[in-house]
């Protein structure tokens, strides 16, 4: 554990960045993956999430209040199969904000785990969200790097899983390694806990569709605005400031 | 001149050069209150279009005259072509802007769905460089609350805005890097990018 963090401090610190210029030394390598990640797209993802969230904007576009449409399955599997997974990522973002120094969200997300376990039959329901007013809060181990000062590092997309950078890379193979659910669960419970964090995943890739779709599928460098998109989102939740462009001092 | 810290500081320069202060004090000429207005009013007017039932084209064209009246779309669109707007004559800027305003009524105001049955809560405005800066917050069915910022001028003449910020994510920086790749893909030939975003979005 601590030779994996030590090993992620070294990488993260190998690639500075050059000041307003994006880092992404590794580009030509990050747009083959990104080709191959928008062909998985085109062949599973959308159809997928198009099968189970019955939202096809091209059809829908003629009447406003678009109904789903009859092969749609009903968001409430979808949604409680998503609840299930995102509870057992619970106890991991507890130790993050434990980790950061914020024991406010360690303690909000513990009493979260805590409802939707038990009243929420095993995180399958949301009480804690719906009516404890305890919704979840995202946190990772990208992020307590981050809190520890680790810098970004150079931009990065990954196969499947999509955009990430140097610091966030190392965050994720942290994160496998810290959850403290990794000694409770059976290897049958751990199966199933991904297997309903990948049909989160799908759930999400439903919800978002119009937006995937837009910036993977319609843009005219859908690498380029991945990589702006992923970055600019992700400073937004680590609170980073971002420069604002004035185009009237231009 | 409208970096000065304070009003203290602002005033003695004012004896010293009163003519500079005068050139800066267009820059705060709209007040907070007026910044976070045309976002009530702009907001306003979509959720109208939204809620009037009518049929989808005919909103995308209500959409592009609420995008028309309350955006900067020239600020918008000179920093969206970049270098190459100053490059340009007057006559294909005035082109590449009309078709930019479609495309960028299109490419948004098609997401309207998404907006049925939710609301738009407008915030307070800060002073950020030469400008404001509103926030809001969007409430959407089915999903986590989303920070919404606008960025505001008046330097068009009137209180308009010239950037949505969501989430983080940066609408010009984006249509910027979009409007580059589409230019590089015609060689940097502006009358066919012009020509390629009227089908776009």
């Amino acid at each position: 554990m601590r030779a994996a963090i030590l090993l992620i401090l070294t990488l993260s610190a190998c690639a500075p960045a050059a000041p307003g210029a994006v880092n992404d030394p590794y580009e030509p390598m990050n747009r083959r993956v990104h080709a191959f990640n928008k062909g998985l797209d085109a062949a599973v993802l959308r159809p997928v999430a198009r099968a189970a969230g019955g939202g096809d904007d091209a059809a829908a576009a003629t009447t406003a209040a678009a109904p789903a449409g009859p092969t749609a399955i009903p968001a409430g599997p979808i949604a409680a199969i998503g609840n299930f997974g995102s509870n057992l990522s619970l106890p991991g973002k507890v130790v993050n904000s434990l980790l950061q120094g914020r024991p406010e969200p360690a303690v909000r997300n513990t009493f979260r785990f805590l409802v939707n376990t038990t009243v929420g039959l095993g995180g399958v329901l949301d009480p804690a969200g719906a009516d404890f007013a305890l919704p979840e809060i995202d946190t990772d181990f990208g992020e307590t790097l981050h809190v520890w000062g680790v810098p970004e590092g150079a931009y990065l997309e990954l196969p499947v899983l999509g955009p990430s950078t140097e610091r966030d890379l190392a965050g994720k193979v942290v994160d496998l390694f810290i959850d403290p659910l990794d000694s409770v669960l059976t290897d049958e419970q751990k199966i199933a806990g991904t297997g309903a964090r990948i049909v989160s995943k799908a759930g999400d890739r439903a919800q978002f569709g119009s937006t995937v779709d837009s910036v993977l599928h319609d843009s005219a460098d859908s690498y380029a605005q991945t990589r702006l998109l992923y970055l600019q989102h992700r400073r937004f939740e680590l609170k980073q400031e971002q420069d604002a462009i004035d185009p009237y001092a231009e | 001149m409208t970096l000065m810290p304070n009003d203290t500081r602002r005033g003695f320069l004012g004896l010293v050069a009163g003519g500079c202060v005068l050139a800066a004090a267009p820059a705060r000429a709209l007040d907070q209150n007026g910044a976070v207005a045309l976002i009530h009013r702009a907001v306003d007017e979509v959720y109208a279009v939204i809620n009037s039932g009518r049929p989808a084209a005919q909103m995308l064209r209500d959409f592009e005259g609420i995008f028309a009246r309350h955006a900067d779309v020239d600020a918008m669109a000179r920093s969206a072509l970049g270098p190459v707007a100053r490059q340009i004559g007057g006559a294909q800027f005035a082109e590449f802007k009309a078709a930019m305003q479609g495309y960028i009524a299109r490419k948004y105001g098609k997401r309207f769905r998404e907006f049925i049955g939710g609301r738009i809560e407008v915030g307070a405005a800060r002073p950020l460089k030469s400008f404001w800066a509103v926030t809001s917050t969007a409430y959407l069915r089915g999903q986590n609350p989303m920070a919404v910022e606008w960025h505001v001028s008046d330097r068009s003449g009137r209180p308009r805005f010239f950037n949505i910020i969501i989430e983080g994510v940066n609408m010009l920086a984006s249509e910027r890097e979009e409007i580059a790749a589409m230019l590089a893909r015609r060689r940097g030939d502006v009358a066919a990018l012009t020509a390629d975003l009227r089908q776009a979005g």
